[in-house]
């Protein structure tokens, strides 16, 4: 009980000395543990209106959207054949595809950059939701994959013989049984994209295009005077993500226990 | 009409059903395989970035590895940053699941507080650390000063700077392991314990003859996570030491960034996302088979 109470104080603290900045007036020099005693909250207005948060935000927003639609379209449509077809051809695929997982971002950033400048993708939202939805599959696959492994395919074989095809078993039969994996992956996936800074950096250099997280960073190393503002922008990109988790907490540790399971 | 009956007689065969598996593919092949391939060639290549000319140099990027000194201390730090992360995260996200095993008013607070960092994008959470670590009214500093030390520039130091991210990368993550390793612990069936007091084992004993044998595929996934998670590290050192001072706390993978954009040499960045790359693979397929053997033999 003591010992939980120490972990807590641990962990809340670089969040408690966040809010105390965000809410302090850049004229006010109390130490950071002290709370500030006034009401002040101009910082926040500065970061969403001064720092593009808000902009940011609906960017942010709209890419993450889209995105996870395409991931969990995508990767539960390969996942079917993928769990259903025992072929050599489709393991060795599997392992391919999960070993993209591990691929360091930056490590394929100069040509895929490359790339990007050739088709011009450079400064569009269709091309970070591509790479956003790529480098995001491998995860999706795998966990729709796991779970179709699961359901019985007397199913598929009853409606196979009422006349369907294999194809539309899938979109018939499958799609609507995947509700529970798709809400780890929504979840999962989610978060990757809201949170990416690798990508976004490279992809989105035009400041009206900017995501969260290159707005924070465009705060930090621009506007280094005003700490205060900065720390509000921060507080309120880290609300979104904190408040799904808060909402769908179930769900969260069910994804994680779903994709860690083969490691 | 005969065309027609052979595409639904396609449709309905295996080979037709891994049409559902092209989407997918075509994204991996245009935007993974072909970067990775094109990452090769431009490796081989003097190329500035942005430039139409540039000549093939062979092998000269790669040769130039082994005396850079920046890419030396680059590897060793990303050693530091996935076998530290790895380590902190394995034994602390044990030690946090065992102690909220017990159930008590707050426990799910409690996690849940451990868990939150895990949400957060690392470059924010950066510099958020940065009001702790900050030299001036920084609030580790202030602690300090309070009981009458010197501030200290924590981020001055190079090894000292890689050490405090890499533990603060450890804190930010180990709610992650924390909730695996709570998923293994309420999995392991509660006679096991049951069994082993009838026959007088003590609490270590059973902790270690059954929680821990129990625990390997948590501790597997957990290493493995953790260990790679470390070696990408990115956004963390951006944010709160931008590879300094100097270059002492760059990773690979900032000093890819750093040597395309600041120095402008994309070539040799290709050679350093290529080797990267490699090593990468190469300690997760390692580090897996040798958890994955040692775990056979416990069996």
């Amino acid at each position: 009980m003591v010992a939980a109470a120490v972990l807590l104080v641990i962990h809340f603290v670089p969040f408690y000395i966040l809010i105390s900045v965000s809410f302090k007036k850049q004229m006010d020099l109390s130490s950071r543990w002290s709370l500030p005693n006034y009401f002040h909250f101009e910082n926040f207005a500065l970061a969403l209106e001064k720092g593009g948060l808000l902009q940011a935000l609906i960017n942010t927003f709209i890419i993450t959207l889209i995105s996870v639609i395409l991931i969990v379209l995508i990767g539960s449509m390969a996942a079917y054949p993928l769990a259903r077809v025992k072929s050599i051809c489709n393991r060795v695929l599997l392992s391919v595809i999960l070993g993209v997982m591990m691929i360091p971002p930056l490590s394929v950033l100069v040509p895929l950059y490359k790339t990007m400048v050739a088709i011009k993708g450079i400064n569009t939202y269709w091309g970070i939701i591509l790479i956003s939805v790529t480098y995001n599959l491998p995860i999706s696959i795998f966990l729709f994959t796991n779970f179709i492994n699961t359901i019985p395919t007397a199913l598929d074989e009853a409606a196979l013989i009422d006349g369907c095809s294999k194809i539309s078993v899938f979109y018939k039969i499958v799609l609507p049984n995947l509700k529970p994996v798709t809400a780890s992956v929504v979840i999962l996936t989610g978060v990757y994209v809201w949170n990416d800074y690798s990508f976004q950096m490279y992809i989105l250099q035009k400041k009206d295009l900017r995501t969260v997280t290159l707005a924070i960073g465009s705060f930090f190393t621009e506007n280094a005077a005003n700490l205060n503002a900065g720390a509000a922008a921060a507080l309120l990109a880290i609300i979104p993500p904190i408040l799904l988790y808060l909402a769908m907490q179930k769900y969260f540790i069910q994804g994680i226990a779903d994709g860690a399971v083969k490691g | 009409m005969e065309s027609g009956k052979k595409f639904t007689r396609f449709l309905n065969s295996d080979k037709g059903l891994s049409l559902l598996c092209m989407p997918a593919l075509a994204l991996m092949i245009f935007f993974v395989l072909f970067p990775l391939l094109q990452g090769i060639q431009i490796s081989l290549t003097n190329w500035n970035g942005y430039s139409q000319k540039y000549s093939y140099i062979g092998i000269e990027n790669y040769k130039r590895l082994f005396t850079d000194d920046m890419f030396y201390t680059a590897f060793k730090n990303t050693l530091i940053y996935g076998i530290g992360s790895a380590g902190i995260q394995t034994i602390l996200g044990l030690a946090y699941a065992l102690l909220l095993q017990k159930n008590f008013l707050g426990r799910n607070f409690t996690r849940t507080v451990i868990y939150i960092p895990v949400m957060v994008s690392s470059l924010v959470s950066g510099y958020i650390w940065y009001f702790m670590v900050q030299y001036d009214r920084g609030a580790l500093n202030d602690i300090l000063q309070l009981f009458g030390f010197d501030k200290i520039d924590w981020m001055a130091n190079g090894l000292r700077a890689v050490l405090i991210i890499t533990f603060i990368n450890g804190i930010n993550y180990v709610g992650k392991t924390m909730i695996i390793f709570t998923a293994g612990l309420n999995a392991i069936p509660a006679d096991y314990y049951e069994a082993a007091a009838l026959d007088g084992a003590g609490k270590w004993t059973s902790f270690q003859y059954i929680t821990v044998p129990q625990l390997l595929p948590a501790f597997t996934t957990n290493i493995i996570l953790n260990l790679i998670g470390g070696l990408k590290l990115y956004g963390l050192i951006i944010s709160l030491s931008g590879g300094g001072p100097g270059y002492a706390s760059h990773s690979l993978q900032t000093l890819i960034n750093h040597m395309y954009f600041s120095n402008q040499n994309a070539g040799y960045a290709a050679a350093i996302g290529v080797v990267t790359f490699i090593f990468i693979m190469f300690i997760s397929i390692v580090v897996k088979g040798a958890i994955e053997k040692r775990a056979g033999e416990y069996n």
